[in-house]
């Protein structure tokens, strides 16, 4: 561990479980998952609905504490909030009460920056991502694309050390989503952090990450597969599907994967 | 929508003929002095008006019961009824708001004393609260406090089940991501919870100021020396039904006017809500 590749944080034998809403028993959501992330690495993980993807990743934010297990965030045990974090939730959350210019600069302005200068700041940001004229819009008068900007625009101004993404795409139609990833993918080479993307597109996954591991079906699920992603960067997510490796890879990863979503999907079925 | 035009005419004609007719109708039927007697007549209630806002120019003290600040001169009768009852109503409504949010913001955010709490609240609101009003007149007198006291009993209960509410529903994944953009409790409370709660306050904000009023007037009416309750009582009280038709007419004017402060308030405030917000930029 100590060696070439400093790890920005691991996830150590993480078990959670729920207690069920109807009282009585309780649900084991994720079973002894390892997983690590190392500084300047991009690593998504794909698995069918509802397998605990998104509890991982709450698991690494330090929002949710696991039942078992722990979390190392460079080399430090994790205790609460993981502030060297950046989390881009997969539903609306900007606050809807505040301008997109307010909603950039609110992590500044919680930190104590004074009020000019998180809103220069944030000015600044909401032209990197394309919407510098849009500052005085509120979330509602903004469309979905616009609004996953102004979050990303929020979450990296406080300039983290590593970004926690769930799903954050999924609600955008296909073109807009493939700008999106772009940009993202260029943010990301610009100033290289520890990313942990959660998906469960495997195309997205492939065509953005340094290496996809795959979730098994829930419930206990655990990771089944870590697929290294040796295609050239820079890349751009429509031009690289056509990339012979990238099919290769896809053929490899769905095979793991088939299996698990075809699982998921019957106990879905079964629970309705 | 509304519709614009009815059979080719504006929506606002049909109104304006309907108003018409109605006062027509009601003028023809109390031709009869037996009708008359129980229902008023339109014409009399119009004189009665124009008198109450023309006449008898008067005076009105404002202070504590000891002392007087200073003393308004005032055109006509009505006015210094009209500024009794405003006055009770803006103060009902102040003091009941405030004090709904203190308690709405507690009891959000302690689930412990939530639950202490609970039943009493329960109680409290289901207890009929206009027979407060002769208990409020004898502890604050039959000044305007003890009409501020009955509406601040209807003004809380709403103003404090919309903030309870609305600290209660704030969005989990927006206040996650407050808090991993780093805000303090004293942040999240001021950034989150505040303008979340605002935002439910003010859709009760027309029943709230509604009900002050309500609590006004009938506090009023229960025994007071001013106000346009009073004027209502006292007319009653001779069964001269003109002078308490005129007194509605007042009170419904009056309320459809403070409503409209309400909805301008709303607008200019709640900008960042969907349907609220200025129509050039929003959605629709």
């Amino acid at each position: 561990m100590d060696g070439a590749v400093m790890q920005a944080f691991s996830l150590i034998d993480v078990t959670c479980t729920f207690a069920t809403p109807n009282g009585g028993g309780s649900y084991v959501a994720t079973s002894q998952v390892n997983l690590d992330v190392a500084q300047g690495e991009f690593v998504s993980v794909v698995g069918p609905t509802g397998c605990g993807k998104s509890t991982l990743l709450n698991v690494a934010a330090g929002l949710l504490a696991p039942t078992a297990g722990r979390v190392e965030v460079f080399g430090q045990a994790l205790q609460g909030l993981n502030r060297r974090a950046g989390y881009m939730f997969q539903g609306d959350s900007l606050m809807p009460w505040k301008s997109a210019l307010d909603n950039v600069a609110a992590g500044l302005v919680f930190r104590g920056v004074a009020a000019q200068d998180a809103a220069r700041q944030a000015q600044g940001w909401l032209k990197r991502v394309g919407l510098g004229g849009f500052g005085d819009r509120y979330p509602h008068q903004m469309s979905g694309g616009m609004r996953k900007r102004v979050m990303l625009a929020q979450m990296l101004i406080l300039e983290p050390d590593i970004v926690l993404m769930d799903e954050p795409f999924s609600a955008l139609d296909v073109q807009t989503r493939q700008l999106m990833e772009n940009e993202v993918l260029e943010l990301w080479s610009a100033k290289r952090r520890a990313v942990l993307f959660i998906t469960h597109d495997l195309d997205e996954a492939i065509a953005m990450s340094d290496r996809v591991l795959v979730m098994s079906a829930g419930p206990a699920a655990h990771l089944i597969g870590d697929f290294a992603i040796d295609l050239p960067r820079p890349r751009d997510v429509i031009e690289i599907r056509a990339h012979p490796r990238f099919i290769e890879l896809h053929r490899t990863i769905w095979d793991a994967l088939r299996d698990e979503v075809l699982k998921g999907y019957a106990r879905q079925m079964e629970a309705h | 929508m509304q519709a614009r035009r009815l059979l080719g005419l504006p929506v606002r004609v049909w109104q304006i003929a309907l108003l018409v007719a109605l006062v027509g109708a009601w003028h023809l039927a109390s031709r009869n002095p037996q009708v008359a007697f129980f229902f008023g007549e339109p014409l009399v209630v119009a004189q009665r008006l124009v008198a109450w806002f023309t006449e008898n120019p008067g005076t009105l003290d404002v202070g504590t019961r000891e002392t007087t600040w200073f003393t308004l001169q005032l055109p006509a009768e009505i006015y210094a009824h009209l500024l009794v009852t405003l006055t009770e109503t803006v103060l009902a409504f102040a003091i009941g708001t405030v004090a709904g949010l203190g308690a709405g913001f507690w009891l959000g955010l302690s689930s412990g004393a939530a639950a202490v709490f609970d039943p009493y609240i329960k109680a409290a609101n289901a207890m009929p609260r206009v027979i407060l009003a002769p208990i409020f007149a004898m502890w604050f007198g039959l000044g305007i406090w003890s009409k501020v006291a009955l509406a601040v009993t209807l003004v809380f209960f709403i103003v404090f089940f919309n903030v309870y509410q609305g600290v209660r529903e704030v969005s989990a994944v927006v206040l996650n991501n407050a808090r991993m953009l780093g805000a303090s409790q004293r942040q999240l409370l001021r950034h989150v919870y505040l303008p979340s709660a605002t935002s439910w306050v003010f859709s009760s904000l027309h029943t709230s100021v509604g009900l002050a009023f309500v609590g006004a007037v009938v506090g009023e009416y229960l025994g007071s020396a001013r106000g346009v309750g009073y004027l209502i009582l006292q007319a009653e009280g001779t069964f001269d039904v003109n002078t308490v038709f005129a007194g509605i007419v007042v009170l419904t004017v009056f309320a459809l006017a403070l409503d409209a402060v309400v909805g301008w308030l709303e607008r200019r405030l709640l900008k960042w809500q969907p349907n609220s917000g200025s129509p050039g930029k929003s959605l629709y």
